[in-house]
């Protein structure tokens, strides 16, 4: 139990996969300016990847070695095809909103990444729930940066007024940078930092260490 | 022409795949950190991108669009939702294909850029530039300018960023920043650098 708790929760922050396994990084930088895109892609991207987990499992056996890649693609856009079917079919105002970012899952490295270093090892159970993992630790990332840019962008969580506008008589001004996306990669980089910050093991070590010189040496 | 010109310098500069649109930033950050790797994979980008968006238009023309089976006795039929499978077995075709070219003319040219042509397939900028072609409805005429621009663009924004880094080596950096935290802000300064370029 322990063993299936452990790659349910690992992913969320010890072994992010935005923030430590560098993964899926594109989407979560583009869909995050509101908040409804953002949870949408997450519940596709959560679904999918705990789906293609098990899907390749299952087949670990049987999938030869050299054209595995292929194979994995095909699984893959499979998946994405019926997630963006249904997303046209429910939601279909927020899916154009998702414009090609829900069929980009199909090349997002989370997907793949799981797929090559746990599903290909891995019974199909366990491939499922650490799939569910990496889409939650993903979602985490996504929600929070999204929450961040939608409330002091527009002042909005959900469309729904939160903070109110000097356009409408309130108190806060909308801060259109958090809408652009460079506030995007800005909040990520702070976000990585505080992360580090609060688990020191994840520093990377610096490529080159400057020496100190102390005057004394120098004389 | 004018046209042309301006869907280039808009996909180039204006629209960066990299840093608008967040596309194919995976191996943008993972190979940003030498100006000579950067420059390889940024020319074998340009040369799929030049390639796939073109051939997929193609594809979604003649094959996948509603009524597009038109010419072969089948008006009825709307294949569209099987893009995403054809359009990136398209593109693992191509790069397959493009290596396997390059191995036999240019040796010299496939041992620079090595594992990075075989991981251009997973790379989203290439997916995205055809999925934007489809969604904006270009033509065949525009799909080349489109796929030049937008390789182009990606190349450069990656170049620049690499060259950047391999200054940032010699920085003191706080330590939770190090690595992966400081690209992010740098990336995010390029793309607000890059946005200055909306007015043209």
């Amino acid at each position: 139990m322990s063993e299936t708790r452990k790659v349910l929760i690992d992913p969320l922050v010890d072994n992010n996969p935005i923030t430590l396994q560098m993964l899926g990084i594109c989407s979560a930088l583009a869909v995050t300016t509101s908040l409804l895109p953002a949870l949408l892609m997450c519940i596709a991207l959560t679904s999918v990847a705990a789906l293609a987990g098990a899907a390749i499992s299952a087949l670990r056996h049987r999938i030869p070695n050299n054209i595995r890649i292929i194979v994995f693609m095909t699984i893959i856009a499979s998946l994405v095809i019926l997630v963006d079917q249904v997303l046209k079919a429910y939601a279909f105002e927020t899916s154009k909103q998702l414009s090609v970012f829900v069929g980009l899952i199909i090349t997002n490295c989370i997907v793949l990444g799981r797929a090559e270093a746990f599903a290909m090892k891995n019974g199909v159970v366990m491939s499922f729930i650490d799939g569910l993992g990496n889409g939650l630790g993903y979602s985490l990332i996504l929600i929070s940066v999204a929450t961040l840019r939608e409330l002091f962008g527009a002042g909005t969580l959900l469309g729904y007024p939160i903070l109110e506008l000097t356009s409408n008589g309130g108190w806060y001004e909308a801060n259109g940078l958090m809408l652009l996306p460079p506030s995007a990669f800005f909040i990520i980089g702070l976000l990585i930092w505080g992360i580090r910050t609060w688990r020191r093991q994840q520093v990377e070590k610096p490529e080159y260490q400057i020496h100190e010189v102390h005057r004394t040496e120098v004389f | 022409m004018d046209a042309y010109v301006s869907l280039f310098i808009q996909s180039a500069f204006v629209e960066n795949l990299a840093l608008a649109f967040f596309l194919g930033m995976c191996t943008f950050l993972a190979v940003s950190k030498r100006v000579e790797t950067a420059i390889g994979l940024g020319l074998a980008v340009i040369a799929i991108q030049v390639i796939t968006v073109p051939v997929n238009h193609l594809i979604y023309r003649f094959l996948l669009a509603d009524g597009a089976l038109a010419w072969a006795g089948l008006p009825g039929v709307d294949l569209s939702f099987l893009g995403l499978v054809s359009y990136i077995g398209v593109i693992a075709a191509l790069v397959q294909m493009l290596e396997m070219t390059l191995d036999k003319y240019f040796p010299k040219l496939y041992n620079a850029l090595g594992i990075f042509l075989p991981l251009i397939t997973v790379n989203c900028a290439i997916l995205g530039g055809t999925l934007f072609m489809v969604e904006r409805q270009y033509d065949f005429a525009e799909s080349v300018v489109f796929g030049i621009g937008s390789g182009t663009g990606w190349a450069i924004a990656l170049i620049a960023l690499a060259g950047i880094r391999e200054k940032l080596k010699y920085s003191d950096v706080p330590d939770g920043l190090q690595g992966l935290g400081i690209a992010f802000i740098i990336v995010g300064l390029m793309s607000l650098s890059f946005m200055g370029f909306s007015g043209i």
